[in-house]
């Protein structure tokens, strides 16, 4: 009986994910016995979740551990990765509680999926195995489909679900049939195993690894959100309720930067060569196009889209360099991505209301005349998105630079920081629209006072890791090391 | 004492002081707490003029680790270059808050805390002695400028401040490509003491050159880059104007010494003649654009642009009348366009028209003013005795050694200089009273009279006895020129 050596000890590294499980489980049956007017417990409920999660992941920090017969890995990357997602979610949950109530979707189905789709995202950190991988990448992909088609009345939610779940269960075929590919190739899904046999070179059918890698490269590249993949990015922020919208493009890119780390940077490492070339198409298209045509937005939803897809093209710029000062620059990008994504989605729902969306750039106007601290805040995450010093995103930037011309790619560097300039303008608008013109209508602000904590410490953590990036930016070296 | 840093950082934390006590509705405690706060700057900055030793090495050094992966250390120090920038810098700092008092009635502590903040780091940028931290310092400022502009500025504000941002960011990130590949040349460092030292191949050196080029030009600025400039002083406030003018600009002239000249001396060699051509026709070519113009903010902002060609020229003629002439210019020209900027901003201030055309005989109602008005522009045509004439006589003088036309062009400029300004100056200031608003006019309250006079001062004393100033620079500027000199090619 070879179960006998089963011990629950093997268990330990998955902690965190069984928590969650169980927790979010608790929570759904829980939910189903409250009144309407006992959401809040749901929803304080889910917030003890998340951060005794994050907690728990902090205190289990130890050398690299893998279990599951080697499908999952708890090292430092993925713990890393993991506090990273659960602060954000429970910070995109904090900030959205007033915009949800307004709108009569905090309901337990909205918290259990933001739950469940968080699991996802940890299993993603984790995975050791292209079966794992996908495992993480489905649960989180399913929950957020049903988190966009969740508000049933609006048109445009419902159209933008249908898109992103077409389109994205479209990139997850394309990843499998990749992976198949990879499987038939190397003989193998785990992956070290993978890594190993293409480091020898002693794959039976070379030819096969290779077009499995182009599709592996084209399922990544739907999940960042790279250009030529980008289309569902805007239809889906746009259509989707704000904090969907903020839990679709939070987290999920740090999760989505596990996934490359696993794929590509460990399991196809000795295939770098190939892939590099296809991910300089990849972040040079996306740059382009997230940063030409943000300028044409006048819906800033569809402008921050458009923005991160530019910003997607960073990071695979960073990723592109194959090398570990690379991937610690891809890392620290996503992280200070992912601070500034929560600011500026923040301010939407700080100046949202009951019936009235703040996502129109017009929306801002004057919005200096009536509160001086967050029109600050919204010009810092702004300079921070354009990659102006002394904020995280001129570190995030410099970084990613240093490890593309380290690596080479002169022309690409280049070329990354005249498009900046490009990027600069529309930021740059919201900036003058705040500070320069005057105001129209009326503007109050009803999130709560945790809501705005939040939504202040994105901001003063963007200028906090601007001035002292070195911190952070050695944990990120130290954990992309301890993966490798 | 870490004197750099609490001038870098003072400033700031005062700034940072004012936007929390900033209270719209009653601003005076805010504009106290400013006033002291840019005093205190400006008296910090004294001890490095008191303390500062005769020599080219970096003095008041300061090094602490900051990036310790990428090498990246808070390193500062001032050389005979980069000192009198500091102090010019804080001084300008105070005129600034002194000047705003009365005028500025909308976000007074908004304002006052932008100047603070870029005070303190204009000071970081002259600084640095680490590419990366001067690059925070240089990136950090065009925020605070950037809402100068576009919050307290004129009618066409918006333009002016997003055309002022996009230009000088395209220019400083490109510069930045250029620091990221040295630092791989030094086998990972970014101090600028460092790549003055490393070897680059002709080529590299050229790119470099131009990517650094690039941003200082546009900083400086040289032509056919210098469009954002009238735009930006027309529409500026009068303290952004004197800030840009007096400050701002020289960073432009700055940063050739510190980066161009020392890490592509040969580059530099190669491209002098560009470089010189540029400026002449910066001298020429836009001192005749000034005479033309109606607005005053205007003729000054391209007289500025003329000055600045004589700076340049200066530099990149290699030679020690040449560089010390330009260096003097900066801040000769700091104080003069600081001045006439001011004076503008005085007869705006009653009159609220820029228009040369709305004055004439002002000296009628305002003798005071009009006095300081003709002294002013007198400086500005370069008049000896004046600070206007040492750095443009000693550039003439470097010039001349090395080619005659050059010279013959370069020194047009003191026709031209002394056409558009004296010619200004007879329309707004000579003459019958022009018109009922002239002729209401009240001369000059004590506040305008103290910062009129303490630039007055500073003029005169730099015409008069530039000796100081020479003596702190020679030594670097003797340093700087045996470097570029030799051959940085392997």
């Amino acid at each position: 009986m070879s179960q006998a050596t089963f011990s629950l000890a093997t268990l330990a590294p998955a902690m965190p994910e069984m928590v969650l499980l169980t927790l979010a489980c608790a929570l759904l049956l829980i939910d189903a016995f409250l009144d309407e007017g006992d959401r809040h417990i749901t929803y304080w409920l889910a917030q003890v979740t998340l951060i005794g999660t994050a907690v728990l992941t902090i205190f289990t920090v130890g050398p690299s551990l893998v279990t599951f017969n080697g499908m999952f890995v708890a090292d430092m990357l993925s713990q890393l990765l993991k506090v990273a997602i659960l602060v954000t979610v429970a910070a995109t949950l904090m900030m959205s509680r007033t915009y949800l109530e307004l709108r009569g979707l905090l309901r337990g189905e909205f918290l259990t999926l933001a739950l469940f789709g968080t699991l996802g995202m940890m299993v993603m950190a984790s995975a050791h195995n292209f079966v794992t991988l996908f495992l993480g990448l489905e649960l989180m992909a399913l929950s957020q489909y049903s988190l966009v088609a969740l508000q049933r009345d609006s048109v445009r939610a419902t159209e933008a679900a249908m898109k992103y779940f077409v389109l994205g269960a479209l990139s997850s075929g394309l990843l499998l049939y990749g992976m198949s590919m990879i499987y038939g190739a190397t003989g193998s899904l785990d992956v070290s195993r993978v890594a190993e046999v293409l480091e020898r070179g002693n794959s039976p059918m070379p030819m096969i690894g290779v077009f499995g890698l182009v599709f592996v490269v084209a399922g990544i590249a739907f999940k960042l959100g790279n250009a030529p993949f980008h289309m569902w990015i805007p239809d889906v922020y746009h259509g989707a309720a704000t904090p969907t919208t903020l839990l679709v493009g939070g987290a999920p890119k740090l999760a989505a930067f596990a996934f490359v780390m696993r794929l590509l940077a460990t399991g196809l490492q000795s295939m770098s060569t190939d892939w590099s070339q296809m991910l300089v198409i990849l972040a040079v298209a996306s740059m382009f196009l997230g940063n030409v045509v943000a300028i044409a937005q006048t819906n800033l939803k569809r402008m921050l889209a458009y923005s991160t897809i530019s910003h997607m093209g960073f990071v695979v710029m960073g990723i592109l360099a194959a090398t570990e000062t690379g991937y610690g620059a891809a890392l620290f990008y996503v992280i200070a991505y992912t601070i500034m994504t929560l600011g500026s989605f923040g301010m939407i729902l700080l100046l949202s209301r009951a019936g009235f969306e703040a996502e129109n750039l017009e929306d801002f106007r004057g919005l200096n005349q009536r509160s001086k601290w967050y029109a600050f805040v919204m010009l810092v995450i702004m300079f921070s998105l354009t990659g102006l010093p002394p904020t995280m995103g001129f570190f995030a930037k410099l970084f990613v630079l240093q490890a593309a011309l380290e690596a080479g790619y002169t022309w690409l560097v280049v070329f990354a920081v005249l498009i900046s300039v490009v990027g600069a303008f529309y930021y740059l608008r919201i900036v003058k629209i705040m500070y320069m013109d005057p105001p129209s209508g009326e503007m109050t602000f009803e999130p709560r006072t945790d809501a705005r904590w939040v939504l202040s410490a994105m901001a003063i953590a963007t200028l906090l890791f601007g001035l002292a990036p070195a911190p952070l930016m050695d944990l990120c070296a130290r954990a992309i090391t301890a993966s490798l | 004492m870490p004197i750099l840093s609490l001038v870098i950082w003072v400033p700031i934390a005062f700034g940072i002081a004012v936007l929390v006590i900033g209270n719209d509705r009653n601003p005076a405690p805010a504009r106290w707490v400013a006033l002291v706060g840019s005093i205190a700057g400006f008296l910090l900055s004294i001890p490095l003029w008191r303390f500062f030793e005769p020599s080219a090495a970096m003095q008041f050094v300061e090094n602490a680790p900051w990036i310790p992966r990428f090498n990246i250390n808070y390193h500062l120090g001032v050389d005979g270059i980069s000192m009198p920038f500091v102090i010019l810098n804080s001084f300008m700092t105070v005129l600034v808050v002194i000047a705003h008092w009365e005028v500025i009635t909308d976000k007074v502590s908004q304002y006052l805390a932008a100047f603070l903040i870029m005070s303190g780091t204009i000071n970081g940028v002259f600084a640095s002695l680490d590419a990366i931290v001067f690059y925070v310092f240089f990136e950090a400022m065009l925020i605070p400028m950037f809402l100068i502009i576009g919050v307290w500025g004129g009618p066409n504000r918006v333009y002016a401040a997003v055309k002022f941002f996009l230009y000088t960011l395209l220019g400083s990130l490109l510069m930045l490509a250029a620091f990221i590949y040295l630092y791989q040349q030094t086998n990972g460092s970014f101090e600028i003491l460092d790549f003055h030292k490393v070897p680059l191949g002709m080529t590299p050196q050229v790119l470099v050159f131009l990517a650094m080029f690039m941003s200082f030009a546009v900083k400086v600025p040289m032509w056919p880059v210098h469009t954002w400039l009238p735009d930006a002083h027309v529409e500026a406030p009068t303290g952004g104007s004197v800030i840009l003018a007096a400050i701002t600009l020289k960073i432009g002239g700055y940063g050739f010494l510190r980066f161009n000249l020392p890490i592509a001396p040969d580059a530099s060699h190669l491209l002098d003649t560009f470089m010189i051509t540029l400026s002449l026709i910066a001298v020429v070519y836009i001192g005749l654009v000034a005479l033309v113009q109606n607005d005053m903010k205007k003729l000054i902002a391209y007289s500025s642009i003329s000055h600045m060609g004589f700076v340049t020229l200066g530099f990149f003629i290699f030679n020690e009348q040449g560089m010390l002439g330009g260096l003097v210019q900066m801040i000769s020209h700091g104080f003069v366009s600081a001045a006439m900027f001011l004076c503008v901003g005085v007869l705006y201030d009653r009159v609220h028209s820029r228009e040369i055309s709305a004055y004439g005989g002002v000296a009628n109602t305002m003798p005071v003013f009009a006095a300081f008005f003709v002294f002013f522009a007198m400086a500005n045509s370069g008049l000896p005795a004046t600070s206007g004439f040492v750095g443009e006589f000693f550039v003439i003088l470097g010039t001349i050694k090395v080619s005659f036309w050059y010279a013959f062009l370069a020194a047009t400029t003191l026709i031209f200089g002394a056409a558009y300004t004296l010619w200004m100056t007879k329309r707004v200031i000579y003459g019958a009273v022009g018109n009922d608003h002239v002729a209401h006019l009240k001369d000059v309250g004590s506040r305008e009279l103290t910062f009129l006079g303490l630039l007055a001062i500073a003029v005169l004393a730099m015409g008069i006895y530039p000796k100081p100033f020479s003596d702190v620079m020679n030594p670097s500027i003797d340093a700087l020129l045996r470097h570029v000199a030799e051959s940085k090619l392997r």
